[in-house]
């Protein structure tokens, strides 16, 4: 649900980090002259990359606050879109922080322990139904959950008039929802990783006496922490710049998402000139969660991405 | 954690482990006589696991129950069978030592065939109705709602007092509605939906104009509480065969007669004040002799194939829909091959470890994909804003982007190309790295050149590495919702056409004969989606099974 598929299993014949210690790392001297074009390229590349994100920031700080002074490096540096971002009460931008915070986190966290359950019992286990399982859950995640928006919004009204604490415009209905993509979505790059902790280990656990969840709950699960942050972070990601269902499923201002919230602001106030410094501002903000956890865990998210299914 | 931990802690145990059928290869270590089934002999689990198990377990079932007890209020017998089975399952599952592999899978099993499966078989069966604006309600629902509007106030006869109240301790958001009437000459009255009923005169008070203000037993509903209850606009008094006493503003009621009447031998339907006969035809009451109004009440009821014909053959249909998915294909194809380009060009670049600063080059790289959808997609429709545009401005042109539909179908793959070169370029680096280093050298020795080494060796590695992700990232774009909502919400519409945008994806199209059209139509949108579903899956899956990739599930 974020820009582009999250991750499937990819078949790569060694891990990222067998090769790269394989190469020399250090750069030799004077290497430079042969190198300068790499660097004219990939300064051309940043400039591609980055010159939006330069205009966002720009326009946030941007005193006036309209579309039309906006530049993209700023003449002056002020806060006022932030105030007016803070003090709107028709837009209640911290309860669309607050919500998207809640949506993401739980929802992602849930995914992630319902994944991980799923895939241990696909990798460690062997039961009638494992392999249709297994492909079955493949082709499902080709029919995106979204396609059937229809039938989730009439199901969740129908909820909502027997329990409305989970019904159309909550943040439960909302998580509960994506949580039907839980196990699709991660169990073949979950499963492949959990492949590659040796089953000798459960062996000799099992030996001493340790139950099935005694393993997985005390060992499994810290063997395979770095696969469990990367599909956290992607689900995460996922969530919280999801935009489709929180749309039908959030209709009062208060209930609504960051991203349903500034498009809103975008577009129903019909004004996206005035409002696109205060936009800016929000989008700034909105942008910062995913973006320290994409430059934190950077490492997790290419060898996750990467060598899901090494074997 | 490490094996010596475990080695070192054998006393605790748990129940379930000894009798796992799942596992043949494990039977050795559990002979008798091995140090495993040995202790397992001589401990038991500690207490607070298993209070902890059954209290967990007790959890879930009382929600259920609860959840039971809410359905049984409701009449929904499917949704008690449906609780009563999970609950069933729950307790099965978890409370025996069986079925070990579904005490892992049964949480994800059940979200998955009740928010997956189940809305992908009722879209499926809401593609054979005409479910939509006007097409809600039942054939049954619909004459009720006819007669009820149709009642009109009796000429001349008396307009009651009107408090509207609940049973005390009733919600007054859903609770049955009662009237408390005051009479003309002063006596007051209870109505409910059965018909009226004397209310004793000693029970209530009233304010000066006759309007009773409090009565035992009741609770009477504020001015806000009256306008927000929306069945009471189709609530009346019965009085009479057809004829009813109805709310008519805050604080009167009226004595009223329905013009409109049923007769079922007929199926029809008689207006007595115009004398017009209204016949079922297409799921709506339309007049029989052809002149005038139809009913808005329609009805709905299978359509059997009309959905999916009328994709096919319909004109406009047919012709929106073929434009939509040509234009759909275009967009996923260009999409996937420009931003692999691109990110695989990049990540051959900066694959050089003479190359200082890397690392700081890909963080900067991948910066474009962190940043939320929304974001990226609103601010770049914003940068291609004709007049104020950044675009425009900077390279001094006067491009109408998101006016003219060619322009906006560049302006959406140059946005796409930027949202998604990150996610190529990131999992290019992971499969360049991984290119063991022997074959390269292989190729050295051989003599080839670099380009040759490039062209023979290290993208056809790539593209095996790869090919997967290009159809699962082919599968995504195909059904890119986000950003073209975000960016041109399917426009621009040409020929005041405001059904088909000349940059709607299928997915888009669906949304808006769903929920942003004049008149939304499931039916139809259903049928969309799901030919969405089949292009998409037999697409991917032929592409995975060219790749093979499915081959190496062990």
């Amino acid at each position: 649900m974020s820009t582009f598929p999250d991750a499937v299993p990819l078949a790569v014949p060694h891990s990222v980090d067998k090769a790269e210690s394989a190469q020399p790392v250090r750069p030799r001297p004077g290497s430079f002259r042969r190198v300068w074009w790499r660097h004219g390229l990939a300064i051309l590349a940043l400039v591609w990359s980055l010159f939006p994100i330069v205009f966002i920031i720009s326009a946030a700080l941007n005193p006036s606050g309209t579309m039309n002074t906006a530049e993209l490096f700023p003449n002056n540096i002020s806060m006022t879109n932030y105030d007016a971002l803070f003090s709107d009460t028709a837009r209640p931008y911290l309860s669309w922080y607050k919500n998207s915070m809640i949506i993401a986190g739980s929802g992602s966290l849930a995914s992630v322990f319902i994944g991980a359950c799923a895939a241990y019992a696909f990798s460690r286990m062997r039961f009638t139904g494992r392999r249709p399982g297994l492909f079955a859950l493949l082709l499902l995640q080709m029919f995106p959950a979204l396609l059937a928006f229809v039938a989730l919004y009439v199901t969740f009204v129908r909820v909502g008039n027997i329990l409305p604490a989970i019904g159309i415009n909550t943040s439960a209905g909302l998580i509960l929802a994506y949580l039907g993509g839980a196990m699709g979505a991660n169990v073949w790059l979950l499963k492949g990783y959990f492949d590659t902790v040796p089953r000798e280990l459960d062996e000799a656990a099992k030996v001493d006496g340790a139950s099935h969840a005694r393993i997985f709950f005390t060992m499994t699960l810290r063997l395979v922490m770095p696969i469990l942050v990367t599909v956290f972070m992607l689900s995460f990601v996922g969530l919280f710049g999801e935009f489709l269902l929180a749309s039908i499923f959030l209709r009062d201002v208060d209930s609504q998402t960051l991203g349903v919230g500034l498009w809103s602001m975008m577009n129903v106030t019909g004004d996206r000139n005035k409002y696109f410094g205060q936009f800016c501002a929000g989008a700034m903000l909105a942008s910062l969660p995913v973006v320290l956890l994409y430059l934190g865990f950077q490492k997790q998210l290419v060898g996750g991405l990467t060598q899901g299914s090494v074997k | 954690m490490s094996l010596k931990k475990f080695q070192g802690t054998p006393e605790v145990q748990h129940p379930d482990s000894p009798d796992n059928p799942d596992r043949p290869g494990d039977r050795v270590v559990r002979s008798k006589g091995e140090p495993g089934g040995r202790r397992r002999s001589s401990a038991a689990s500690p207490l607070w696991l298993v209070v902890t198990k059954w209290l967990l377990i007790g959890t879930v079932l009382v929600v259920l129950a609860f959840v039971v007890q809410k359905l049984i209020e409701q009449g929904s017998w499917v949704g008690v069978v449906i609780a009563a089975f999970v609950a069933m399952c729950v307790l099965a599952v978890y409370g025996t030592r069986h079925a070990v592999p579904l005490k892992y899978l049964l949480p994800g099993l059940l979200l998955l065939v009740a928010l997956q499966i189940w809305p992908i078989a009722y879209t499926v069966g809401t593609s054979f109705t005409n479910l939509g604006d006007g097409h809600l309600i039942s054939k049954q629902e619909s004459i009720d709602s006819i007669i009820a509007n149709s009642v009109r106030e009796v000429p001349n006869a008396p307009r009651y007092l009107l408090s509207v109240a609940v049973k005390d301790g009733a919600d007054p958001a859903t609770g049955e509605a009662f009237y408390l009437l005051t009479e003309p000459s002063g006596k007051p009255l209870l109505g409910d939906k059965a018909g009226l009923a004397d209310l004793p005169a000693a029970s209530v008070e009233k304010a000066g104009n006759g309007r009773i203000t409090k009565a035992a037993g009741y609770q009477i509903l504020t001015a806000i509480q009256v306008n927000a209850r929306k069945d009471l606009n189709e609530f009346a008094v019965p009085t009479a065969e057809g004829a009813g006493i109805k709310r008519v503003g805050l604080a009167e009621a009226f004595q009223g007669k329905a013009n409109v009447s049923y007769d079922k031998a007929s199926d029809t339907l008689l207006d007595s004040a115009t004398r017009k006969t209204y016949i079922p035809r297409k799921a709506s009451w339309v007049p029989k002799d052809g002149q005038g109004d139809t009913f808005p009440q329609g009805w709905k009821e299978n359509v059997g194939f009309k959905n999916f014909s009328n994709v096919l053959t319909n004109e406009t249909l047919r012709s929106g829909f073929l434009k939509i998915f040509a234009w759909n294909m275009v967009f996923a194809v260009v999409s996937v091959l420009s931003t692999f380009v691109l990110g695989m060009l990049l990540a051959l670049l900066l694959n050089d470890a003479r190359l200082r600063g890397r690392a700081l080059y890909r963080s900067m790289l991948i910066l474009p994909y962190a940043l939320p959808i929304f974001v990226t997609a609103l601010v770049w429709s914003s940068m291609f804003n004709q007049d104020y545009g950044l675009i425009n401005k900077l390279l001094h042109l006067n491009i109408d982007w998101l006016g003219d539909p060619w322009a906006a179908k560049a302006a959406i793959l140059i946005t796409n190309l930027w949202l998604g070169f990150p996610y190529m370029f990131i999992v290019c680096t992971g499969a360049l790295q991984s290119i063991p280093g022997d074959v390269l050298e292989a190729a050295k020795i051989d003599g080839a050149s670099a380009l040759r080494t490039m062209r023979s060796v290290i993208i056809p590695l790539l593209l095996v590495a790869v090919g997967p992700l290009l159809i699962a990232s082919f599968a995504f774009n195909f059904n890119n919702f986000g950003l073209i909502f975000l960016m041109t919400g399917g426009g621009p519409f040409q020929d005041s056409n405001f059904s088909v945008g000349s940059s709607d994806l299928l997915i888009t199209y669906a949304y808006r004969l769903a929920f942003s059209g004049v008149s939304p139509n499931y039916g139809l949108a259903a049928t969309v989606s799901l030919f969405i579903f089949f292009i998409v899956g037999l697409m991917s899956y032929e592409g995975f099974r060219r790749t093979k990739s499915l081959e190496e599930v062990n």
